[in-house]
Parts: C-alpha cells; structure tokens; sequence
C-alpha cells in the first residue's frame, strides 16, 4: 500500500458569496503524479493554495506527511517539504536566478551579508543534480519563461521541498518547453522519489503524465481516476458535466474573393532586427488561415503589421484592396477589420473598467452609442453590454464587475464578445484560447466557425496545434519571419508540421 | 565678479547645502525600493528641524536635539505607514497631508511653547559640533573644501556607504528591493513584504529626522517655520535622477547643492534674489528631463 504523503478531509472553503471548495476529501501519494483537472473557477486553486497554507479552510483538514497541519501558512508549508510553483511567477525580475532562488533563506557571510558566490555554487549544484540547468549570475528578466519556471521549481528544491504543487504549469511554455518540463518531472518523480501535484485543464498532458486524476466541478471533487483507465474525452465529460463536442468544418472549395492580401511584407521586431522577411499570402472571404509556428517566429510581428499597430518597412498589405500603407490601427478598422490581440490583458482590455466600458471600447463614436461623440447614451450602452453577455455566455455577477476579476476564460470572452459585434468582414485572431478551460474554449471555436461561414476572412494565429488544425482551412508555418511551408487541411499531419515549425522549408512544386 | 563667484568657497557651499538633500535622499530611496513613492520627505525634514531645535534647546544638548529629531522622525514615518501600508491610502495623498500637517504642527507649536512667530532662536540651542580633520589640514584646496563642515556632513557620507551596502549585500536589503518590485514572490517564501515597507517608511522617517536636525542645528542654529523650503521635493528628485542608486543618488545630491549654493553665491554680487533662488528649481527641472530623454532613449522610441 503506498503512503499517503497529503491526505484532504472534508476540505470546505468559502469566500465571501462565494463556495470555492465543497467538501473535497482526496489523498496523493508519495512519488506519484497527481493531476487535478477541472474548467477555470472549478476550485483547483483554490484547493492548491490551501495545501500550500495561502488560506486556512473554512471547514476540515489537512494531513501532511501524517501529520495535521494546525497553522496554515507558506512557512509551515515549507517546514514540511511543500513547495509551490504558480501559474504567474514569484521572481524578481531584477534580481539574478541565484538571488531568487535564495530569497528569504540567504547563505550569510559574516551572519549579516549575503554570500552571492556561495549561492551561485548552490544553484550550481542543485542544477546538477536535478538536471536543471540554468546560470546563476543571470538576470530573471533576461530569460525566457520556460528558463523562469525552471528557477521557480529549483527555488522549491532549495528549500527543501519533497511535495511539489504546480499551478498551470504548461500554460506559459512552448511545446518544447512542456517536453522538457515533463522530463524533469518524471526525473524528480522516478528517480528521486520527489511527489508532483499538478493542475492544468490540457487533458492531453494529463493522460501523457499523471499517474492519477482527480476531476473538480463547481468547487466538488467529482472523481477519481487513474489515468491508465481514462480517455480524453472521458476526462472532458468528466470536467464539463456533459459530452463536449467539436463541430467539424466543411472543407468545400472556398470561392470567396481575396480580402487580405500580403505582398513579401517585412517588419521589425521589437529588437531592431527584421522579424518578418517577405511574407505573402492571401485570405479570401469564407476562409480561416492558420498560422503555426512556435511561439516568437514573427507571429506578434505578423498581426501587428496587419493591424496598423506596427510599422511595414516594406512590402504591401491590402485589405479590401485598399492599402494600408501609413495607416492607423483606426483607419484599418473602418475598412472593416477586428483584431483580437494576443495578450488580452495589455491590448485587448482595461482590467481596471468595467464589463459594460469594455464592451464599449472602440465604439464610442457610434452614432447609436453617443450623439455627435459627446453625450454617452448610457442605457444603450448597458443594454448592449447585457446582451453581449448573454449572447456570449460570460460568467459574472453584473455587467458592472471590472474584467480584472474575471476568469481567464471569461476576459477572453468579453474581448471576442466585442470584436465579433462589430461585425466586420475581416477578423484578425491570436492566441484566442490561451489560458481558457475546455468549455469555454468550444464556446469560442464555435463563435470563430460561425463567424467563417457567415463570410469572414479569418487570419487565426495560434501556438495550439490543435487549434490550428480544427479551425484552419489552410494553414502556414512561419519559423524565423519566413513561411516555411503551405498546406491545406488534411494535407499534412500534427506530427509532421513540426518539422516545418523548426526551419525546414516545403519544396515548391 | 566671477572669481567672487566660482571659487572654492563655492564648492565647500556646495557640501554645506547638499547635506539635507543626501540624509533625506538616502531615507526616500529606501522606501522607493520597497515600492513606495514618498512626497512626505518635505514635512518629514521640518519636523525633524523643529524638534531638533526643541531638544537642543530644551537640555542644552545637540545630542538630544538629535534624538528627539529621531525620534520624531520614527513616529512620522510609522505614521506614515500605518495610512499607506496599513489602511492601503493613496501614497500621493498622504505625502501630501503630511507636508500640511508638518507646517500647522511646527507653527503651533512654535507659537505655544516657545510664544513666538516666524522663527524661533537663542543662544540656548546647542548646535552641532563642527569637525576638524588633522592631516587635511595641511594641504589648501583640500582643507577648504572638505574640511571644518558640520558633524553631519560627515556622518551623511558614512551614511551613503551604509545604505548601499544595507540595500544590496544583506539580506534585509534584498527583501527591501524585493518588497518594492514583486511582493508576492516574497511572502511567498515566507517573509512579509508588509513588514520591510515599514522598515522603510520608518528609516525614511529617520533620515529625513536627520535631515532636519543639521538644518536647524547644523546648517543653522534656529527653526524658521517652512524651513525645508522644498528640500524634501530636490531629494526626491535627486533620487529619480540617480535611479534610486545611493552613490548615484548622493552624486545627483551634490549636483543640485552645487547649484543651490551657486544661487546663493550669485545673490552674494548683487543679482537679484528672485532670479537666484530660481536656479536649483530649473536646474532639478531640467535633470529630470534629461532623465525622461535617456527613458525614453532606452525603450527604443
């Protein structure tokens, strides 16, 4: 019988108005992979930050190593060999990897400094046994997020941590990135019998690395499973309530005509370098384009140049064969153009406004929203909100709540919810579903594929593989500002993009 | 005219004049890097000078002036932190609040204990000792400039080392910064951010105590009312200018006392006093704009 390394008792938290967790009862053992999978608002957090002592229950308990936790804090937490990793890290960006991995427990000098060299040697070991590697004397916020992680997880080794919580962890990493996360953790796990707990809602790294699986629901632990006996669809039943389908699309011949046309466009990056180098193709009415890539290949570059926000250095864009050369994001609007950016929360919403003023973003000037631009009609603008809300199921109390206290999901539907109102001819989609639960991500490839067959040109750029291939009905492969290969639906398999993603080129015929 | 102006005296002036700005910059900067933007230095300066001036007058003794400023400025800046830290007020307004309140306290209290109006001094208050050095004394230029200041000048400069090892060689320092820029990877490992944005606040509160303790007992020997004269808001922006950095920060300090004693040294030939005391004021404007050129610079746009 394995040992019971955490064990919950009838865990019950509430916060005020609202039951996060419903009398959950779950033990993990030690040296095993726990997921908890659930959609976003499902308690999973909530949950984890009561194992790590963020928050005491409201009503039962927790037994760490056999033991009841009395006093519910990080310290305790640490005490007994419990280490977290959130979803947004807790590092200082100005302060190099080995001062973040040390922070609060310094190697002293003379007991009163801080001895910088001994905690580079310290990282410098715990990067070699753990097979983490990272360099010490570096700055947090030179490196990559995948190198970010890295730090948080040797953070919690440092102190000493058998008992590892990992929030969303894939959610920020490419997918090379993710491989080599899940190598550490069936490292740490196999070889150093190191226990993982880890809650995401990307069903397919669940099956590929958890030995169990428990399913949260409205703040209810819902089930138990081990991973060898479940499906994805199981998983996604399971976490839904109800059979999750995808509708598949149509691959008639599109007919539609041209709406977007790039002619070899070339843009900066945020560097100075050039970070698309000609690039070309065409979208027609009726049509989604997908482009894959891995993330950083000019795919920021590519939606900006199209929106107007980022300079064109050369080339041509025409949109409703008109080009925009020298024109404002505005300006691109009014040809009929939407755009959903890639970071809602630093170009596409105001966290601070409400729902209501969100909604109304970029419509100001409208006639039905204000008379002349001056006056705002107000219950219009109320109404318009409420139905948006409605029509796109966001989850909220009022329309009046600010976004920032929205789930992921939901900010994300609040951005499409107006995007897709302007009812524009053209939309220009990135990232659309990051950082979104399953049912809501349906929700949103539903909105997309009507909005397809209503005529749209849709430009959809996604660092989700799977995404792509359900949406597109052609796709590109963008690798270091270049397109790298063209395919059709159906032509070409997951496994095989890849190779394209990486810098291999699509010979033409 | 211009040797009367641009001589050494100028740069021994210059030290002189600095002093304030370095001690309350050196207390600003501390809490700048635990995240908090404090306007309050200003008031925090004058309360220091008035309670400098009531210790040392009160038991004849510099030294008490001294900690009676100190301990002046440990209330002010836990005041300070119970209203923004605490009770989550706008920094802004506090800062504010706590200029005015620092101008209606001294002026009541000068009026109440020592029944007089404007400015208060006798031969009663104790100033600072000044300090001779030995060896320098022999050589000109150096003994001019550097030598027979205010025990405070000295004791600024020891401060400065101090705070810049204090920030970034031990542990406290470390949460201090971290406090400021990611509070949440902090508490995350166990130490509260609450507690090291009170130390800050606190040794602000101090500094600025110091501050005013070598205005009135230093610099001068008796409290005027309003006698930080904007000095809290000149360290602030000494503290922009060098980047919160306290070398940097003690640098930019000397740079805006150069000009302030320039000012006073102009008014010295015969210029007019409305245009001299203008010049530290437009020479802070004008580093301050320099620093937004080299922000804007770095950002690329």
């Amino acid at each position: 019988m394995a040992q019971k390394i955490i064990e919950l008792k009838n865990v019950t938290k509430r916060f005020p108005g609202v039951l996060a967790n419903d009398d959950v009862s779950l033990h993990v053992n030690k040296a095993e992979i726990y997921a908890v999978v659930g959609e976003n608002g499902a308690g999973k957090s909530t949950l984890m930050k009561t194992m790590y002592g963020l928050h005491a229950p409201t009503e039962g308990e927790v037994y760490i190593k056999g033991k009841k936790v009395e006093h519910f804090s990080p310290s305790t937490a640490i005490k007994n060999g419990v280490g977290m990793v959130h979803q947004h890290f807790m590092l200082v960006p100005s302060f190099t990897i080995a001062e973040n991995i040390v922070l609060g427990s310094e190697p002293r000098d003379k007991k009163i400094f801080v001895d910088k060299e001994k905690a580079n040697e310290i990282v410098r070991n715990l990067s070699k046994t753990y097979g983490l590697e990272v360099d010490p004397t570096v700055r947090i916020e030179e490196v990559s997020v995948g190198i970010q992680q890295r730090v948080e997880i040797l953070k919690t080794l440092y102190k000493g941590a058998d008992i590892l919580i990992l929030d969303e962890p894939t959610a920020v990493l490419t997918p090379q990135e993710t491989e080599d996360l899940f190598k550490v953790i069936k490292k740490l796990v196999n070889e150093l019998e190191k226990t993982v707990i880890i809650i995401t809602h990307k069903l397919n790294e669940v099956i590929a690395i958890s030995d169990r699986v428990g399913v949260m629901r409205q703040g209810k632990l819902v089930g138990e499973v081990k991973t060898s006996e479940v499906t994805e669809k199981k998983l996604a039943e399971m976490m839904v309530g109800r059979e999750v389908l995808f509708e598949e699309l149509s691959r008639d011949e599109i007919k539609g005509e041209v709406l977007i046309k790039a002619e070899n466009i070339v843009a900066k990056d945020n560097r100075g370098f050039d970070g698309l180098k000609g690039v070309s193709f065409e979208i027609k009415a009726g049509e989604i384009l997908g482009v894959a890539g891995i993330e950083g290949n000019g795919q920021t570059e590519l939606i900006e140049v199209l929106s107007g926000m980022r300079e064109l250095k050369s080339g041509n864009i025409y949109i409703n064969n008109q080009s925009t050369t020298g024109f404002t994001p505005k300006k691109i609007r009014d040809l009929g153009v939407a755009h959903i950016p890639e970071d809602r929360l630093v170009m596409g919403l105001s966290k601070e406004s409400s729902i209501t003023d969100n909604m109304l973003m970029g419509s100001q000037h409208n006639e039905k929203f204000s008379s002349k631009g001056i006056h705002l009609k107000r219950n219009v603008i109320v109404d318009h909100a409420k139905d948006l809300i409605r029509k796109f199921d966001v989850r909220t109390a009022s329309e009046e709540v600010t976004v920032g206290s929205l789930s992921g999901g939901n900010m994300q539907k609040v951005v499409i919810a107006r995007e897709f109102s302007f009812d524009t001819p053209i939309l220009l989609i990135s990232q659309p579903t990051r950082g979104v639960d399953i049912g809501a991500i349906e929700f949103i490839h539903d909105q997309i594929i009507k909005k397809r067959n209503e005529g749209c040109a849709i430009l959809l750029i996604s660092a989700e593989l799977d995404e792509i291939f359900r949406l597109s009905d052609r796709m590109i492969t963008l690798y270091e500002g270049e397109i790298t290969g063209e395919f059709k639906n159906g032509e070409i398999s997951k496994n095989d993009i890849g190779y394209y993603m990486t810098g291999n080129r699509k010979e033409s015929k | 005219m211009f040797e009367d102006v641009f001589n050494l005296t100028l740069l021994q002036n210059t030290i002189r004049t600095a002093t304030p700005l370095v001690l309350a910059a050196l207390g600003g900067l501390l809490t700048m890097h635990a995240g908090i933007l404090n306007i309050g230095m200003e008031g925090m300066i004058l309360i220091g000078a008035f309670f400098g001036v009531l210790g040392s007058y009160f038991f004849s003794s510099s030294l008490m002036g001294v900690l009676l400023a100190v301990l002046s400025g440990t209330l002010i800046g836990l005041l300070f932190g119970v209203f923004t830290i605490e009770l989550k007020s706008d920094e802004f307004i506090i800062g504010i609040a706590i200029n005015i309140f620092a101008g209606g306290l001294t002026v009541f209290l000068l009026r109440s204990i020592f029944g007089v109006k404007g400015a208060f001094s006798s031969p009663d208050i104790m100033p600072l000792p000044d300090v001779h050095l030995p060896l320098i004394d022999k050589i000109p230029f150096l003994d001019t400039i550097f030598n027979n200041h205010s025990l405070f000048v000295y004791i600024s400069w020891i401060l400065v080392l101090v705070v810049y090892v204090f920030l970034y060689k031990t542990p406290y320092g470390y949460w201090l910064r971290a406090a400021g820029e990611h509070p949440e990877s902090l508490e995350n490992v166990g130490v509260s951010p609450k507690k090291m944005k009170y130390l800050s606040a606190i040794l602000c509160g101090i500094f600025c105590g110091l501050a005013g303790a070598h205005l009135s007992l230093g610099y001068l020997t008796l409290f005027t009312e309003n006698m930080s004269a904007g000095k809290g808001f000149i360290a602030l922006a000494a503290i922009i200018f060098g980047g919160s950095n306290p070398i940097k920060t003690f640098g930019a300090a000397l740079l805006f006392g150069f000009f302030d004693a320039l000012g006073i040294r102009l008014q010295g030939v015969g210029i007019p006093s409305q245009f001299t005391q203008m010049i530290p004021y437009l020479a802070t404007v004008f580093a301050l704009f320099v620093v937004a050129q080299r922000k804007l610079k770095l950002k690329g746009r």
